[in-house]
């Protein structure tokens, strides 16, 4: 099944299935390599905000996707769900917005606004919601995201950015920090005095600390490199710090800990981890390595402990992320690049090269062939 | 030198034991305390046959001392109280499950979630305060802390009512705390044993709706017309499973053998909860990807705390749950233990210990 749709019986190609033009990089194979890409994208509707993007995060998941490490790519795709933008038009029913706002899309741009966890506000679990990139729409074209231009966006998919955050910096919270920020909350590990693990030091680890220590949580980091420790203790301000390959600081910290964020991807040993966990203490995982991982039962029983996954979070709780974030001067830590660095990021990003987190300074450097 | 069995307490007791992990009783000679001021001196009437009492007899987990006077699911009298023990009296029924002692000052202990203790003291193949072996439920008479026994309620009976103290325990306490026990909520049981049996018995009781999950097509009438369930799917039909996709809140799984997580995970409805009750010795394959897309949780749970067992033989008498069980004389117990390696058996042995267990 390629991008292109029917329209009177003819095939429409990404440039022409819509009516306005639009400009962004798109991978059109799982080599991953990203090039200029001229599409479209659909009038405003009465319920729509067309955003002129100024800022994009360069999520993990961007990668996984343009390689097609997940099986379930659409190609050419257009990545991107950490957007950051002006609002440029507004439907004649939208009353959250205005031209001229600064605003956030992150991984949803629609759900099917009826089930339970629609009505809920966990539009995230949706079993029919559409992503904001590589995911068919409701009229069955591609959504393309926000390596681009512009971005047309249901109202109810978009969050206001406060007015003190930066906008660069605050890009990559749209997925990344509500996906901490979600778990932490829900699994009642944002309480004081609690103590949580951070396992992995990266877009998601970095930000899982920062929201944490704003909640008055006690943090240990757990990572598989000595020389992040420095970093995690004196500028992201976590607690204490581990290397979860020395069996004695892993011992000391047995038993001491409510719960752990678990941000890594790759395939890695939970036993150790459950250990660190108190009786009935949580492991929410936010990582998806792609092959399965081990559970160890007897470590879950023994205990009575959970592992758990999470999955960014809803439109209500993104918007109360991005306004505690705001409060608490909580941003992510970023590499501001240009459009056509993008390949070079990509490279870095998959041995981990970066601190935490790309984003794309998409206003001043993507330009339309 | 250390001490024989018989000599370590000044109290002649009796029971069966095995020697070495091929896992054979045969009848053993040993001792226990005089009761303490805390202590409640028990005549044992029944002990249920667990299917722990086969992992251990057979060192399947490592960590048995022999020789092993299994049982852990006792029903017995009270001969005897100690000058401080409150709660019973001379002639009271009462029960004993797990445990017989633990620090009673940690954060756990504190809770009611004695079964978490680290220093928790098993009732069998563990170390006593005092530096002794434990010794189980396979016996005339067992000596325990006040904390750790149970009043056993007069409208149950005491035969098969005796289960209760593990595998009644080991599923009521997760569908407690895991939010499983609320009527109209969908739970999934997977496996039909001893522990499954109960979860559906349990679960009917607390309003819930009940879907058996197993491997054996002919279990579905007995699930249906016999145990109450309301629905039944055999795990390896894919068509069934897929129907029955996202359907579930919580799904408790009694399985100890290596089994797939996926399938199960599948049945889930967002939010949804995997327990998981049997202790499989290997680990088991965890998927992430349907634990994040979903927010599912898969958490783990130990038989269950004193007061907790106490509320759950209360509202098993209300709610008249026994097990289903087969009663067997002492001298059956290495064919019952051959059997209960095969399943077979309907639902759990239960040994007549007051009638036949002689020195």
């Amino acid at each position: 099944m390629g991008s292109v749709t029917e329209e009177n019986g003819v095939k429409a190609s990404p440039e022409t299935q819509h009516p306005r033009k639009a400009f962004g990089w798109a991978a059109r194979d799982n080599s991953g390599v990203l090039s200029p890409f001229s599409f479209s994208r659909r009038n405003n509707g009465d319920d729509d905000v067309t955003i002129k993007i100024l800022y994009c995060g360069i999520c993990h998941s961007d990668l996984h996707s343009i390689k097609n490490d997940w099986t379930n790519t659409i190609y050419p795709i257009v990545p991107g769900h950490e957007i950051v933008g002006t609002v440029t038009e507004v439907g004649s029913n939208v009353r959250k917005f205005k031209v001229g706002d600064k605003v956030g899309v992150g991984c949803l741009v629609n759900s099917c606004r009826s089930c339970d966890g629609c009505k809920q506000g966990f539009e995230n679990y949706c079993p029919r919601m559409i992503l904001t990139y590589n995911s068919i729409d409701a009229d069955g074209t591609m959504t393309y995201g926000g390596y681009s231009d512009m971005v047309v966006v249901d109202e109810h998919f978009i969050v206001r950015i406060p007015a003190t955050m930066p906008l660069d910096k605050g890009a990559p919270l749209l997925c990344a920090g509500i996906t901490v920020y979600s778990p932490l909350k829900y699994f009642g590990l944002n309480e004081q005095g609690k103590h949580i693990g951070v396992v992995g030091l990266g877009g998601l680890g970095h930000v899982a600390v920062k929201f944490a220590k704003a909640f008055g949580v006690k943090v240990t980091v757990i990572s598989s490199s000595p020389r992040k420790e420095k970093e995690a203790i004196e500028r992201l301000g976590a607690d204490a710090f581990m290397v979860s390959s020395n069996p004695e600081q892993m011992q000391a910290a047995m038993g001491t800990m409510d719960g752990i964020i678990n941000t890594v991807s790759a395939v890695h040993s939970l036993m150790p981890l459950l250990f660190l966990l108190k009786t009935r203490g949580k492991m929410i995982m936010v990582g998806a390595p792609d092959k399965p991982l081990e559970l160890p039962v007897f470590s879950l029983i023994m205990g009575g402990k959970i592992v758990a996954g999470s999955c960014i979070g809803g439109m209500q709780d993104t918007q109360e992320m991005l306004d505690f974030a705001a409060k608490h001067n909580v941003t992510a830590d970023i590499e501001l690049i240009g459009m056509d660095y993008v390949n070079k990021a990509m490279e870095r990003l998959a041995k981990a090269d970066v601190r935490y987190r790309f984003v794309i300074d998409i206003a001043n450097t993507l330009t339309a062939a | 030198m250390a001490k024989l069995p018989e000599e370590e307490h000044p109290e002649k007791a009796f029971g069966w034991a095995a020697r070495d992990s091929n896992g054979v009783l045969s009848p053993f000679k040993f001792s226990r305390r005089s009761s303490g001021p805390k202590d409640v001196n028990i005549k044992i009437l029944y002990c249920g046959v667990c299917h722990s009492d086969l992992h251990f007899v057979k060192n399947e987990w490592g960590m048995s001392i022999y020789p092993i006077v299994p049982g852990h699911e006792i029903v017995g009298i009270v001969t005897e109280v100690g000058s401080m023990v409150q709660k019973f009296r001379v002639g009271n029924a009462v029960g004993v499950g797990c445990m017989v002692g633990g620090c009673d000052e940690c954060e756990d202990c504190k809770r009611g979630w004695e079964s978490y203790c680290p220093k928790t003291i098993l009732t069998y193949s563990n170390i006593y305060h005092d530096g002794t072996v434990t010794y189980g439920g396979y016996s005339d008479r067992i000596v325990v802390e006040e904390h750790y026994v149970v009043r056993f309620p007069d409208g149950l009976p005491k035969d098969a009512g005796a289960p209760l103290l593990c595998a009644g325990i080991t599923v009521y306490s997760p569908m407690r705390y895991y939010g499983l026990a609320e009527p109209g909520t969908h739970l999934g049981v997977v496996g039909l044993g001893g522990l499954g049996h109960l979860a559906v018995k349990f679960a009917k009781a607390f309003g819930a709706k009940v879907t058996v999950i197993s491997t054996s097509p002919s279990k579905e009438k007995e699930a249906i017309e016999h145990l109450g369930a309301d629905a039944f799917l055999v795990s390896r039909n894919a068509e069934q499973m897929k129907a029955a996709a996202r359907t579930m809140d919580g799904i408790l799984d009694t399985v100890s053998a290596k089994h797939y997580l996926l399938p199960l995970m599948e049945l889930l409805k967002s939010h949804g909860k995997l327990v998981l009750v049997g202790a499989p010795e290997e680990p088991l394959e965890l998927p992430a990807f349907p634990l994040l897309v979903g927010r599912k949780l898969v958490g783990g749970s130990a038989t269950g705390g004193m007061q907790e067992t106490q509320e759950m033989l209360d509202f098993a008498a209300k709610h008249n749950i026994t097990a289903d069980i087969e009663i067997i004389p002492m001298n059956y117990i290495n064919t019952a233990m051959e059997r209960l390696a095969k399943a077979d058996v309907k639902y759990r042995f239960v040994i007549d210990v007051a009638n036949t267990l002689s020195a």
